[in-house]
């Protein structure tokens, strides 16, 4: 997030799009509600779903599913058009305004309308809205990043934050909510394969050669392969040996038989895990794991918040923390590692990390601190790019609409899309085993709307049975308005009804995410 | 005017406009009971436990609810103070089921505090609890309304903290009874189980139904962390006892991100720390398509560097890969990524985040 988490309860209007933030970050729910109801926030909804938000909103765009940035562009369309953007802003902080001008002339609201299913009348009361308060927050989530087109659309709000003059103060900003407790700080620590610790480039010389002499050996220069790479290496051969920490690819990942047949292909798979999941039960070796309450660290938070995790209970039977068994490997590859305590090596963290180099132990005890911190001293930033970008100037990017990989067409009618329910949590190996939430959400469900469930002779509660070019699943269904006719939502958190058989596996180009949201799928009665 | 000159059990005091009695005293130290009030919800005045005297009212006031005023005299421990809370306090004792032997809020409930505080022996009404049946339909919350002092806490935390506006009073006078509309137990309303409700019960009536009998409020050590479930990163309190994580609760002093409150997944979802399928040894598969048998962990750790050493020379280290996880700590993927590229030497290293 470019601010803070507390800034949304107190901002003039928020914008979420692609976010069911009362299932996904309900705490995060709660304050967008609590701005609506006490504090006078507009809130404008744009997600073809009807989520539980829709009924806190002044005004909610139900998108035809992909086509966000044609909404967007008819969004700065009308907010040019009527010169509602903040020009001062633009011209003082912003470059490639003309180009973007450019694009957006076309992205008329009658031409969104035909795109995306919005009355253009809705379209031009949104711009007003948007562009009408002092201050705008847009949170956005996997609904709008699980797109071939992911990274334009997080391009295009970041283009309508500017153009309004809403990044870089408070209670504005293009707030992506993170799905899983800790991906900024996987993210942060260098767990992608073009970037070291703090997002220094692999392949930049200098940046690189801080880690050879910190790390003292070479390091190789060529940036490595993305996880659905590395399954295609894997399916190849190129890849032989995997080394899997806390993840189960095997539930989560598009196309799930390529998946397997890739995994299965492995001279040796290492899986450490807190259980013995789908993936750890095709490895080799399989180490066993300590939970987070039975260890000391530090999660990073969606808004940046460095803050520490703390062992409450011992790990079962032999486990271990997965930093002392990485230690063991590495020591005994030759390249001896040797930690006291998670807190030794969070102190080597800050030493070649810039944006964590404030932080230690000590100065988070209390209360997290939000990165950029760069000395001991430093507060912390609660947001971002105040009085510059961090490129100087902010960038607007020109861009057009492009439709999903896989659309509907005579044999796969229906479009899938796929997400997450409030009771349980991304492959369910955790939520499961809960008593509490899987009382209240006992098995997947495939929402469908009533006329195609008419069309197709389902009736609530029946089981059906959806397939894609790629595999099929079966599950009840339960016949709701929810989604919009022609599409059909399913979650991911049960394994029996693996919805990622299903999945497209279809990537962003820049972003490498898999079109999790879009995919042509068929539908009938079990 | 910035500031109100007032006076409070004899102390000359500064308020700010605007503030309430009760802040008022509160900021200095001095100590008024309550029961209803919870700061961040409206101020309802309803249980008249906070009452104090203020020179030339006509009645005792609730101090929740009275703004101050330039030169108010404020009385907190008068006599006529001291006999209007024990009256209160007595008729919320008897009409209830209050009791404390069976009770998991035993020695963390206000209305036992208050009693002992206001030195009651024995309430002077008849014992008579309204004989609800005890809500046990779902396995998170149980509600024993015989403990409910009508504060109304629930309701406020409900609809202005959570918003989720699941709870209500329903009827009036002495059948009041708070809860879902049309008197539906939890499980059959709309409620999502975020447990806050529970949190500021004051009393009994609202309680984490896994955690009866595992534990005594005393016995709980309160280890502070964050939750491991979505990116807000919650701030959460994990109760343990004999070893096990017995609840979760929330506390609003922890601050930012989440204020004390939780969600339904970091409240009840904690049932995996304990479970008895976690994997407890080291595993290995001898050989290919064979069964995997346990293992010391030098075994396990032997076979693992000799393999990615043998890779590493045969094919080149671009022929090993890893995934680090977004559910592991910072100082685990820093660890992951230094072991790929220092160790392995490629830079084939990712996780899920995009997932
Ligand atoms: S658990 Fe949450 S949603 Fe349910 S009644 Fe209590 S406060 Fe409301
Ligand atoms: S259930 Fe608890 S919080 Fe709710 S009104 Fe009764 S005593 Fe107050
Ligand atoms: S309690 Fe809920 S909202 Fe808070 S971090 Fe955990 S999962 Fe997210």
């Amino acid at each position: 997030m470019t601010n803070s988490i507390e800034e949304i309860e107190h901002t003039e209007m928020i914008l979420a799009i692609g976010t069911n933030t009362t299932e996904n970050h309900p705490v995060i729910g709660a304050k967008v509600k609590r701005a609506v109801r006490q504090r006078g926030a507009k809130l404008l909804v744009i997600d073809p779903r009807e989520i539980a938000l829709t009924k806190y909103a002044d005004l909610w765009l139900r998108q035809k599913p992909g086509t966000d940035v044609a909404v967007l562009n008819g969004l700065m369309n009308v907010i040019i058009a009527e010169k509602l953007y903040a020009a001062d802003y633009v011209k003082d902080r912003t470059e490639g305004f003309e180009a973007l001008k450019k694009v957006v002339e076309n992205y008329t609201p009658t031409y969104v309308e035909g795109i995306t299913g919005i009355p253009a009348d809705d379209l031009k009361k949104a711009a007003r809205l948007y562009a009408g308060a002092g201050r705008a927050s847009i949170l956005y989530a996997m609904g709008l990043t699980q797109h071939i087109t992911g990274t334009d659309n997080v391009k295009s709000v970041a283009n309508l934050a500017m153009l309004c003059g809403n990044i870089g103060i408070e209670g504005g900003g293009v707030n992506p909510l993170r799905g899983q407790n800790n991906v900024q700080g996987a993210c942060d620590m260098g767990g992608l394969p073009v970037s070291l610790p703090a997002y220094q480039p692999v392949a930049n010389d200098e940046a690189r050669g801080r880690f050879e002499k910190a790390w003292g050996v070479t390091l190789p220069p060529r940036p490595g392969l993305t996880v659905v790479e590395i399954m295609n290496a894997a399916h190849k051969g190129d890849v032989r040996g995997l080394y899997i920490m806390g993840e189960n690819p095997m539930l989560s990942d598009p196309d799930l038989a390529h998946v397997e047949a890739a995994l299965k292909h492995l001279d040796f798979l290492v899986v450490q895990d807190i259980f013995l999941n789908e993936t750890a039960q095709l490895a080799d070796v399989v180490l066993p794991s300590a939970a987070f309450a039975e260890k000391d660290g530090t999660f990073t938070n969606t808004e940046r918040r460095v803050q520490r995790i703390r062992k409450a209970v011992s790990p079962p039977g032999q486990a271990r923390t997965d930093w002392e068994i990485i230690a063991g490997i590495a020591s005994r590859m030759g390249y001896p590692m040797s930690y006291r305590d998670a807190e030794e090596i969070m102190a080597e963290i800050a030493r070649v990390t810039p944006s964590y180099a404030g932080i230690t132990y000590e100065r988070i005890e209390r209360e997290g601190l939000q990165w950029p911190c760069p000395t001991l001293d430093h507060p912390g930033t609660r947001f971002l790019h105040k009085e510059k970008f961090s490129r100087g100037l902010g960038l607007f990017h020109a861009i057009e609409y492009i439709p999903p990989a896989e659309l509907p067409d005579r044999e796969y009618p229906l479009i899938l899309s796929t997400g997450r329910v409030l009771y349980h949590y991304h492959t369910g190996t955790m939520t499961r085993l809960a008593e509490g939430p899987s009382e209240r959400c006992p098995e997947s469900l495939i929402e469908i709307h009533p006329e195609d469930a008419r069309a197709y002779g389902i009736a609530d509660g029946q089981k059906v049975r959806v397939a894609s070019r790629r595999g099929q699943v079966e599950a009840k269904a339960q016949v709701t308005e929810k989604s919009p006719a022609g599409t059909i939502f399913m979650n991911f958190h049960f394994r029996e009804v693996a919805v990622n058989l299903l999945t497209n596996a279809a990537l962003d180009p820049i972003g490498k995410i898999p079109e999790y949201k879009v995919c042509a799928v068929k539908v009938e009665a079990a | 005017m910035s500031s109100v000159p007032l006076n409070i059990d004899g102390r000359d005091l500064i308020g700010k406009p605007g503030q309430t009695i009760l802040e008022v005293a509160r900021e200095n130290g001095i100590f008024i009971p309550t029961l209803c009030h919870y700061t961040g919800t409206t101020n309802v005045g309803a249980c008249r436990v906070c009452v104090v005297e203020v020179e030339n009212a006509r009645s005792l006031v609730a101090s929740c609810c009275m703004p101050i005023s330039p030169g108010m005299v404020v009385r907190t421990d008068t006599p006529k103070v001291r006999a209007s809370q024990r009256m209160i306090v007595e008729l919320l004792w008897s009409s209830g089921d209050h009791n404390c032997l069976t009770c998991e809020q035993n020695g963390a409930c206000e209305l036992q505090d208050l009693v002992y505080w206001l030195k009651i022996d024995h309430p002077r009404f008849a014992i008579q609890p309204p004989g609800h049946p005890v809500e046990t339909t779902n396995t998170m919350i149980q509600r024993d309304l015989n403990k409910c002092v009508l504060c109304g806490r629930c309701i406020r935390a409900c609809n202005e903290i959570q918003v989720n506006e699941v709870l209500d009073f329903s009827m009036r006078g002495s059948h009041a009874k708070v809860g879902p509309a049309f008197d539906a137990d939890y499980i059959d309303s709309e409620c999502v189980f975020c447990g806050e409700c529970v949190n500021v019960c004051p009393t009994g009536a609202i309680t984490f139904k896994q955690a009866r009998f595992s534990g005594r409020p005393w016995d709980m050590k309160k280890v502070r962390t964050t939750c491991a479930y979505c990116g807000v990163g919650c701030q959460i309190e994990l109760n343990v006892h004999d070893g096990r994580v017995i609840k979760v609760t929330g506390n609003r002093e922890f601050g930012q991100p989440n204020q004390g409150s939780l969600c339904v997944k970091g409240r009840f979802g904690m049932d995996f720390i304990h479970h008895p399928s976690r994997l407890t040894v080291p595993l290995i598969r001898k050989k290919k398509g064979g069964e995997l048998t346990e293992a010391t962990w030098d075994e396990a750790l032997d076979l693992i560097a000799k393999k990615f050493k043998a890779l590493k020379k045969q094919h080149g280290p671009d022929s090993i890969a890893g995934l680090c996880s977004a559910r592991c700590t910072n100082e685990e993927n820093y660890l992951f990524q230094k072991f790929m590229r220092a160790v392995v030497g490629t830079n084939s290293v990712d996780h899920c985040a995009r997932l």
